[in-house]
């Protein structure tokens, strides 16, 4: 099966590449030049050069990497699956055909993606009202909108969503995770917390030692260890879903195919896309950063989406890319697209030879990993530093994270942030300051306006207007100003109108092109139209 | 003797004192060089990334945060260079690393940095390294 899989990706991989080959070469002989010939030898050689050094530059540090990643993923796969209220494997399988597909088609190597918390407390409702298979057709819907979203190029759009969104939107994530977790609380015993407590002191208290061994791996072992040999008889991975130690195989949902379908999983589907996306490109962003290198956010948004479709074809939920566990995979070395391949086909191998200890893991373990998770997905620096941010940024940063929090939803969140800023924004660019004039003989008023001129701030402007002087001539002087849409070039017709009554001419000075050109367009029409 | 010296910083007040230091070493000598190092570990990647929007931006803001020791190292004219070091696995392991593999004299850095919370979690920067760099370590408070 593993090896169908990597045929598949190699096959679409090769495929695409072939496209993009013919395709650029096809441009070039069409141009007849010789030139052109040796140039586009030399593309293809770059580009194999390229594929060569995505894949194989870095081997020893990516098979390392990828294996210290498939160990951290699993427990974290597993809790993400308890989240959405599904069985274990089918966080697994996410985890595992997300990490393979994106190691073949994603646009930013030494990314890890797989199922993610972000994506799992999306699902909670879907999963909780109708099922787990229509959690896979969303799934496939995702991919197929986030796939439109990087055919589109649409990755731009997300410079609308602005800095202090993003960080509510990690940290509300992070508050979310831990809430997530009180559950498991509810009606325990001291053995239970001390489990936690065990869990989360090996976690933290390890690396001061060592850094050989993942700590969360051996706080994981250790609590298990202890609860089989001790017979603590705590509750289990077991315990909260069946976990088969199977490669996942292609089926399609098992969905009626209707209308009524669609309009059930496509609400999520959507949120599921944007969420997705936006962790993904944050997550490139990080690592690029990490590498000090470039990416592609097209390509990764194009490769998330094929991933989502591929993995809700193969029985896993829908999926993103890991912050952490990407973090992690840099740090260990990995910087290759081979880490994220090792990574989930490591971690498959494992559930297959070791799923029956899998299942004895207690909750406890799980618990404690995600309490971690949580720490280290919130941006303290953010706390740290909300005193010298714009008083407005701040609260658009807590407003983002209270939404969260309120609804359980990240996107309604982003969304309340992107419309909060927004409003902020036209606020602050909708003071317009007026500065008025009187010429010598007294007869001659002049305002000069600086600033932006649009349907926020025409009536602020308006106000600071006197219509009633003994003059008989006025200049508006626009030179540091801007008109920006209809109610600009609405509200400097309603002046000269108003100024004609009264028997003043009005006379306009300083206009840049732009607004000459806006007036020309809309100013002519609502003339004509004899308003 | 102190001919090749390293200097690790990272912003702090702390980090500016070592800079002078670093210039009177280096001048004491006379000819001496200065090599400036900045560490952006695995986390410091991701608070700058979301704090500054993009890999792009916030490289233009550590370069800014730099620019201040370049210029104080300018003013006393003492030839330097700058390392800036991405995506390692802490901050002390990678100058340990980095002052071991190469030929210095000496290195000079803060008694304190910028992260007061992750010194109580984690263990002082400073600390490791003035454990584990084989040359001479002056940390100046």
């Amino acid at each position: 099966m593993i090896a169908a899989y990597i045929v598949f990706c190699v096959f679409y991989h090769t495929c695409y590449n072939a496209f993009v080959l013919v395709g650029s070469s096809f441009l070039r002989r069409s141009s007849f030049l010789m030139k052109s010939f040796t140039k586009e030898r030399g593309a293809r050689v770059n580009y194999v050069e390229k594929l060569k050094k995505d894949w194989l530059g870095n081997v020893r540090g990516d098979v390392l990497a990828g294996i210290v990643v498939a160990l951290a993923l699993i427990p974290e796969a597993i809790a993400f699956s308890i989240i959405a209220g599904v069985d274990p494997m089918v966080g697994l399988y996410a985890a595992f055909c997300i990490a393979v597909v994106i190691a073949f088609i994603g646009g930013r190597p030494g990314m890890i993606s797989g199922a993610t918390g972000a994506m799992a407390l999306l699902m909670i409702t879907l999963v909780a009202e109708h099922g787990l298979e229509y959690l896979l057709a969303a799934t496939i819907l995702t991919g197929i909108i986030q796939l439109l979203f990087g055919i589109f190029k649409l990755s731009s759009f997300m410079k609308f969503v602005p800095r202090s969104v993003m960080i509510g939107f990690v940290n509300a994530l992070a508050i979310l995770i831990f809430t997530s977790q009180l559950q498991h609380f509810v009606g325990e015993t001291w053995l239970m917390y001390s489990l936690v407590a065990l869990t989360l002191a090996i976690i933290y208290i390890l690396p001061r030692f060592t850094k050989a061994v993942p700590s969360t791996l051996v706080a994981i072992i250790v609590v298990t260890a202890m609860a089989i040999f001790m017979n603590l008889g705590v509750r289990t991975v077991g315990d909260m879903g069946a976990l088969t130690q199977a490669l996942p195989i292609f089926a399609l949902p098992n969905i009626p195919v209707s209308f009524e379908t669609l309009m059930i999983i496509l609400p999520y589907s959507i949120t599921l896309a944007i969420v997705g996306l936006l962790e993904s490109l944050l997550t490139a962003s990080i690592v690029d950063d990490m590498t000090d290198t470039e990416s592609d956010k097209n390509k990764e948004s194009r490769g998330q989406g094929i991933a989502n479709m591929i993995t809700g074809c193969f029985g896993g939920m829908a999926g993103c890319a890991m912050i952490g566990q990407s973090v992690i995979n840099v740090k260990s070395g990995g910087n290759g697209r081979l880490s994220s391949l090792v990574a989930g086909v490591f971690l498959m191998f494992l559930i297959i030879v070791l799923g029956g200890v899998v299942v004895q893991i207690p909750m406890a373990a799980l618990a404690g990993v995600m309490i971690m998770v949580s720490i280290g997905t919130f941006d303290w620096s953010s706390l740290r530093n909300i005193h010298k941010l714009p008083r407005t940024d701040a609260i658009v940063m807590v407003v983002t994270v209270g939404t969260v929090v309120y609804t359980h939803d990240l996107a309604i969140g982003v969304l309340t942030g992107v419309v909060l800023s927004a409003i902020f924004f036209a606020w602050k660019v909708s003071k317009v300051r007026v500065e008025k004039s009187l010429n010598a003989k007294g007869d001659i008023r002049t305002y000069e306006i600086h600033g932006q001129l649009f349907f926020a701030s025409v009536t602020d402007f308006l106000d600071q207007i006197n219509y009633d002087e003994d003059i008989h001539k006025v200049i508006l002087d626009i030179s540091d100003a801007h008109l920006w849409d209809d109610s600009a070039i609405g509200a400097i017709d309603k002046m000269e109108h108003k100024f004609e009554q009264r028997n003043i001419k009005m006379e306009l000075k300083g206009m840049n092109k732009e607004s000459t050109d806006l007036m020309d367009k809309i100013g002519g029409l609502s003339k004509a139209s004899g308003h | 003797m102190f001919k090749n010296l390293l200097l690790a910083i990272d912003g702090s007040d702390h980090s500016q004192r070592a800079g002078q230091k670093a210039i009177e070493l280096a001048i004491l000598e006379g000819k001496g060089k200065v090599e400036i190092l900045y560490v952006v570990d695995g986390s410091k990647s991701k608070s700058d990334v979301l704090q500054y929007g993009d890999s792009d931006s916030a490289s233009r803001k550590r370069k800014k945060m730099i620019a201040p020791y370049e210029d104080m190292m300018t003013k006393a004219s003492v030839d330097f260079t700058t390392t800036i070091l991405h995506g390692s696995n802490g901050a002390a392991e990678s100058i340990i690393d980095h002052a071991n593999n190469g030929n210095y004299d000496a290195l000079v850095i803060g008694s304190r940095g910028l992260s007061g919370v992750q010194t109580m979690v984690l263990g002082s920067v400073s600390h490791k390294v003035m454990k584990h760099v084989k040359a001479p370590v002056l940390m100046v408070k």
